[in-house]
């Protein structure tokens, strides 16, 4: 199974900032290996963002995002205490979910 | 009059030309850096280090809880800015990450020999390398205060300093033609004066480090690995005593700089 992601989420004001940090390899498709092989793209494709169980953000990504990808967005209306979790799938199936709580 | 200002405010506006346009660029890599400060994938692997050292694993399946890392067993904080030191169990100094794979002999039943043997990433070697960064971690902000009261370890300082100044191989490069003289740099990068502090969270104080270019965790021994590669020598072993002499030249010049590891790098 992947690594866990870290997710910062903040509240200030009538928002909450949200800094995720996801562990992924993020093949291009474009790179060779020692024996001139193409290294077959793995990347991660959907991106699902939910405050408190409801869908506030989805991602599409391609194979330009850099390894280990950083994401930043912000919540209007959330609060802290409240929840915060991010989903992402990527182009062979395998997916990862990781929550945390807003501070 | 006249005649004799215009020398002189050619002479200006040529000396100041170059040196602004250093600066701008010096700048924009400054900007750059602390855009990614933010999002510094080295958390990644603080994470995955942690996890590591709490897990029961290798032959024996046990944790690395129990390990001495120079300030009693499972003692963490703080131990990043104290090493190398002297380790009267095994009679050697040792760094951090030698001294991680003796734990993960001794108590966890791996072969430390054919870890070090292992390519940086791969294996086991990726995972002492992510505990290392975890390590330090927990040392940020610290000052570097490594312990000169053993004779092994002054030992150790003075053939480090040795092995800094030793020129060889095809460019007949040694440690100091790059880190031996205030302002240098190769393109971009800063090169550090290493005989002396060069300054919180520069040189010794900084790695283990992120490199976003290569999308790659280094560890300090990773790190005099390249500088190895770039002088074109053969490269010194894996917690060899060569690059934890350098380890110990390179930490008790650094006396009193604060730890900013795990950084990030270009």
């Amino acid at each position: 199974m992947a690594d866990p992601m870290r997710i910062r989420a903040q509240a200030s004001g009538d928002k909450a900032t949200v800094r995720v940090l996801m562990s992924h390899e993020m093949e291009s498709g474009q790179r060779k290996d020692a024996a001139g092989k193409i290294v077959p793209a793995w990347f991660i494709q959907e991106i699902t963002a939910s405050h408190n169980g409801k869908v506030v953000m989805t991602a599409e990504w391609g194979p330009a995002v850099s390894k280990n990808p950083f994401m930043q967005f912000s919540v209007k209306g959330a609060k802290a205490g409240e929840k915060v979790s991010i989903k992402w799938v990527d182009n062979r199936g395998a997916t990862r979910t990781d929550e945390a709580t807003i501070s | 009059m006249r005649q004799a200002m215009i020398p002189v405010a050619l002479a200006m506006a040529l000396g100041a030309a170059p040196v602004l346009a250093q600066k701008t660029a010096s700048q924009g890599i400054d900007e750059y850096r602390a855009m990614l400060q933010d999002g510094n994938p080295a958390e990644l692997f603080e994470a995955k280090g942690e996890d590591l050292w709490k897990q029961k694993r290798g032959p024996k399946k046990v944790s690395l809880e129990a390990c001495d890392l120079g300030q009693g067993p499972g003692v963490i904080k703080g131990v990043f800015v104290s090493l190398p030191k002297y380790f009267a169990d095994t009679g050697k100094v040792q760094d951090l990450e030698s001294r991680l794979l003796t734990c993960m002999q001794t108590l966890q039943g791996f072969d430390a020999q054919a870890i070090a043997k292992t390519n940086f990433g791969s294996g086991e070697m990726a995972n002492v390398t992510a505990m290392a960064t975890w390590v330090a971690a927990e040392s940020k902000g610290l000052k570097f205060n490594l312990s000169q009261s053993h004779a092994q370890e002054r030992v150790m300082y003075e053939v480090g300093k040795r092995l800094f100044f030793m020129r060889g191989g095809t460019h007949d490069f040694s440690c100091a033609s790059c880190h031996g003289e205030e302002g240098k740099r190769i393109r971009l990068q800063d090169l550090p004066l290493l005989t002396k502090n060069p300054g919180d969270g520069i040189g010794f104080a900084a790695w283990p480090a992120y490199r976003v270019s290569n999308g790659q965790m280094w560890g300090m021994q990773q790190r005099l690995n390249d500088c190895y590669r770039q002088q074109r020598f053969p490269f010194p072993g894996f917690a060899s005593d060569a690059t934890v002499a350098l380890s110990v030249y390179l930490g008790v010049n650094a006396q009193g700089a604060a730890s900013i590891a795990p950084a990030i790098k270009r």
